[in-house]
């Protein structure tokens, strides 16, 4: 999608992060599925994370202003629930940068049921990559992730779940 | 605003999806009342990731009846400037929180049906609704998750947890009858393939609930039989309560703004 942007939109989204996880784009968290010029302005499609994600009012804000601001035209939020949002649209570099960051990336795909009703995934530590790590709470600091420990090097991180 | 919503008022649909946001929005706020007040750190976190998801539902719901009603209905109208008898969840939604091992048994109760009940809502006739389910069974389903493990935690801890949780079963399983009889809205959509038909849902529940409680080493009480009449919109005391704490800002100030 991104390659081929005639009007520079995709590029413009690209420079709005993600609220909670700064270093990386809207673009990249799969958030932003369509952008197109509609009869009063850009119409802009947003597919949020989880429902109650308190950082997509702010998404929706952030995608207004940069884009109305590079284009001078009026800017639409949808905010579409079909198709439901998943990490398997989180590419391989954006989940190296989830890692850099400290908060380790979401292990195999949804499409694998294992990963929503059987034992937790085997997750790296993002710092020491030791394998051995253990979950603490299957809730994290945001909607999207849990926390775990790592056994090896002693630290807390959070995981991106897979969802 | 000059807004008064009848319950009577509004068509078949939009009656059905009301009767669905009200049980994620009386549940969502019952959670979100142990902000700050969790046992550990973690389960405060958790507790509380689990009310915005079902707030984030609930807004699901009630944007879509605010669609289908049309006119200058907003979400907030509904959920702030409804009165106790315009509300209908389930009866179990409304309890209060108690104490720890209480909320999660009405967790653990509700989560296993909710799984089954959206499971069955991803068929649903209506384009819209279908959607929605597939969106929150996702979400749900580490909802299920977590109120499994602290069932069979607390039921196979101590004495006295295990006391406590019994007790809580004992309170709180007589609300799940209601879960399984279905309401005026419910027979509605069963029949327009909207919704799924509750009654035929219960086998399945029943099978999953006596499995948990019995590795939690609880037993299950005998009695199912209190009806419970939520659903119509009789309610027990505590909604009047929580409605009174959650709408009294947009009641006293019509027109604030965030």
């Amino acid at each position: 999608m991104v390659g081929d942007d005639p009007h520079g939109w995709w590029a413009c989204l690209e420079g709005v992060p993600d609220p909670e996880i700064p270093v990386i784009s809207i673009v990249e968290l799969g958030v932003v599925r369509d952008i197109r010029q509609g009869e009063h302005g850009i119409d802009v499609d947003l597919s949020p994370t989880y429902t109650g994600c308190p950082a997509m009012d702010m998404m929706a804000e952030d995608v207004q202003k940069s884009l109305a601001e590079k284009t001078g035209q009026q800017v639409q939020v949808h905010l579409l629930i079909d198709p439901p949002w998943t990490t398997d649209w989180l590419s391989e570099s954006t989940k190296d940068k989830l890692r850099a960051y400290g908060i380790a990336p979401p292990v195999g795909s949804t499409s694998d049921k294992r990963e929503l009703f059987g034992p937790p995934a085997q997750v790296s530590c993002p710092k020491c990559q030791s394998a051995q790590t253990e979950r603490v709470s299957a809730f994290g600091s945001t909607a999207c992730k849990s926390l775990y420990r790592c056994l090896d090097c002693q630290e807390p991180f959070d995981y991106f779940k897979c969802h | 605003m000059t807004f008064q919503m009848k319950w009577d008022t509004c068509d078949d649909l939009t009656n059905y999806v009301l009767q669905l946001g009200d049980d994620a929005l009386v549940l969502g706020h019952r959670l979100s009342e142990w902000c700050g007040h969790g046992p550990i750190l973690e389960q405060d976190i958790a507790l509380s990731n689990i009310s915005l998801d079902l707030i984030g539902l609930a807004r699901q719901y009630y944007q879509y009846a605010a669609e289908l009603i049309g006119d200058d209905m907003t979400e907030d109208h509904i959920a702030y400037l409804r009165d106790v008898g315009d509300f209908h969840n389930h009866s179990m939604m409304e309890q209060p929180n108690g104490h720890w091992g209480d909320t999660l048994v009405r967790q653990c109760l509700y989560d296993v049906f909710h799984q089954d009940y959206l499971t069955a809502l991803t068929r649903s006739s209506d384009q819209r609704l279908a959607a929605i389910a597939v969106k929150a069974l996702k979400e749900v389903n580490y909802h299920v998750q977590f109120s499994s493990e602290w069932l069979i935690r607390l039921g196979d801890g101590t004495q006295e947890s295990h006391d406590k949780v019994q007790n809580s079963l004992q309170g709180l399983m007589t609300y799940s009858a209601e879960f399984f009889q279905a309401s005026k809205a419910d027979a509605w959509a069963l029949k327009q393939g909207v919704g799924p038909d509750v009654a035929a849902l219960k086998p399945g529940w029943d099978s999953r609930m006596d499995a948990l409680i019995s590795q939690a080493t609880l037993s299950r009480p005998a009695a199912d039989a209190a009806i419970w009449q939520g659903k119509e919109g009789s309610h027990s005391e505590f909604l009047a309560l929580l409605l009174s704490e959650m709408q009294s800002l947009p009641r006293s100030y019509p027109d604030a703004t965030w």
